[in-house]
């Protein structure tokens, strides 16, 4: 029997991690922004079944990037979790922390169980609260690690550039319309710079939206209201394509009544 | 036990199986001991002594359906509680109201709720009707055993039927055995009684607000001769629990509108206190 070749462990886990980062990135992007009613999921997606962006329980929601048959694993073990938990106690007490720390613990342990492969995926557990400040967001990478995160962030191939892009443009008190469209904007640029039209049915949208007045927050966003969203009003092109490059500047796009009036023609 | 939600470690691998998508039959095969009605019970001599709910009421009209119950809860001669509330929204579309013993028929509508709320996030989309109706079949079966010592749950199912564009009635024997009710529907102790009103009163062409109002005559009649089921309460404002299944959706009728035709269902008994009079033929 011949020996097996001596891999240190930091070798092999540089290798599990290449091959899950590799995998991540061969997936479209998706990106989550906090707006000033909850939290959007916007994702380049063309199929209607097969969801990246998902409903786990009242306040909380779930968006992955990467394999698609492991992170729906994931979903439903965590709907499960959520479920048995509310069950059990009460529905106030199923929180995105213990559901993140939960995902982080299997993905931790899958990672570096050398019997199992690690998993493709990073994931995305917000809870939305009463108020933009009481909103949780983690994002959780391939390994189990687990980052608490503000603002909004971008998860999947490309990720880097598109954060990057959202980073800089990106304000708390957005309405719905502009976070989407602001959205949809960073996930149309390219690695090389160059740009792509996403159009509404290429794009899977859904919200956690805290003014929504049943017990359950979460919300896609289809067909006519999607569309309407992504309606630019010309004025605002006007503004937002001056501003593109100081950033601040945007704050004179504010009182766009314009913007407010696609919102609301989209809630109807 | 795995089955802990206090456990910190990483997910069982029941909740990564794939599979059914049913709470229920993850709970039956991960952690049956939380199920109602699953636990062994001792022989007991005669029926156990414990809270009961009363009388539901259900008709439909053009549009959707009315489900009603009275807010009384008994534990044998006593009055056990004034204010209970029996008919529960299951999601958007259905309700149920509950007769039979308290404890467990809460826990069992709780579970019911959530299988289906379960089932709309794993598969994406709501069951059916049907299949909501027969789910509760079947969990009503898993009590059998405590219904055989006296400990039953006879619930009172009611949707609006998206396909059919219609509001329907399912009612159910303590075995989960289903039937569908054509127009009106009563269990309960003060079921007789609700039944024999609902029978002189209803008719498909009424709106929404009489069938309302029919439902609180049923009531009133059936707590006119059983006691165990209350009447309205005038003086604690206490009304009926009244809720409204149509193409929009569940709604509970206020208190405010609930009790508006309380007072007008009073004041008729005032002049005729057998309520109103069918004509003969």
């Amino acid at each position: 029997m011949s020996t097996p070749f001596y891999v240190s462990p930091q070798q092999a886990m540089a290798d599990r991690a290449e091959y899950a980062r590799k995998g991540i990135a061969r997936g479209r992007s998706l990106v989550m922004l906090q707006y000033a009613d909850g939290i959007a999921f916007v994702a380049e997606n063309p199929s209607r079944a097969l969801h990246k962006v998902s409903e786990i329980y009242d306040r909380i929601a779930f968006a992955a990037t990467g394999k698609y048959n492991e992170y729906e694993s994931l979903r439903i073990g965590g709907t499960r979790y959520a479920d048995l938990r509310g069950y059990t106690y009460d529905r106030e007490d199923v929180t995105a922390r213990g559901l993140a720390n939960i995902y982080a613990q299997t993905l931790g342990n899958i990672f570096s169980s050398a019997a199992e492969k690690p998993y493709e995926v990073e994931l995305l557990v917000a809870e939305v609260g009463e108020t933009p400040a009481e909103d949780e967001i983690y994002r959780l990478p391939h390994d189990g690690s687990i980052i608490d995160e503000h603002g909004s962030v971008a998860v999947g191939g490309n990720s880097d550039q598109i954060g990057s892009y959202l980073g800089q443009r990106h304000r708390g008190e957005m309405s719905l319309g502009e976070a989407v469209r602001l959205a949809v904007e960073a996930l149309s640029r390219d690695s090389n710079g160059s740009e792509r039209e996403l159009t509404a049915d290429q794009l899977e949208v859904a919200v956690l939206d805290r003014k929504r007045p049943q017990q359950r927050k979460f919300k896609r966003v289809l067909g006519r209201e999607l569309a309407a969203l992504l309606q630019r009003p010309e004025e605002q092109a006007g503004t937002e394509a001056g501003a593109g490059e100081s950033g601040g500047a945007e704050t004179s796009g504010d009182p766009e009544g314009s913007g407010d009036s696609g919102d609301s023609a989209a809630g109807d | 036990m795995a089955a802990n939600s206090h456990h910190q470690g990483r997910l069982p691998a029941a909740f990564l199986r794939p599979g059914s998508s049913s709470f229920f039959d993850f709970l039956t095969d991960h952690a049956p001991d939380r199920l109602p009605g699953r636990q062994a019970l001792p022989a007991v001599e005669g029926a156990i002594e414990a809270v009961h709910g009363t009388t539901i009421v259900a008709a439909t009209f053009d549009g959707g359906v009315v489900v009603a119950g009275d807010r009384r809860a008994t534990m044998g001669n006593m009055i056990a509680q004034r204010d209970v509330q029996k008919v529960f929204p299951t999601d958007e579309y259905s309700a149920v109201g509950i007769a039979g013993t308290a404890g467990i028929a809460v826990e069992l509508v709780k579970l019911f709720q959530l299988e289906l709320e379960h089932f709309e996030k794993v598969e994406g989309h709501v069951l059916s009707l049907e299949g909501k109706a027969n789910r509760l079949s079947t969990m009503i079966r898993g009590n059998l055993g405590m219904a055989m010592q006296g400990l039953a749950v006879v619930p009172l199912f009611a949707g609006y039927d998206l396909e059919r564009e219609k509001g329907r009635i399912f009612s159910y024997d303590v075995t989960g055995g289903r039937s569908e009710e054509l127009g009106f529907a009563a269990v309960g102790s003060g079921s007789v009684f609700a039944r024999g009103a609902l029978k002189k009163m209803h008719h498909e062409e009424l709106s929404e607000r009489e069938t309302a109002t029919v439902v609180l005559q049923a009531l009133y009649d059936a707590a006119d001769d059983d006691s165990a089921t209350g009447g309205p309460d005038l003086a604690r404002r206490i009304y009926p629990i009244v809720s409204a299944i149509t193409a929009d959706g569940f709604r509970r009728l206020s208190d405010t509108e609930v009790g508006e035709l309380v007072g007008s269902v009073h004041e008729g008994r005032l002049r005729l206190p057998n309520g109103p009079q069918a004509p003969v033929l």
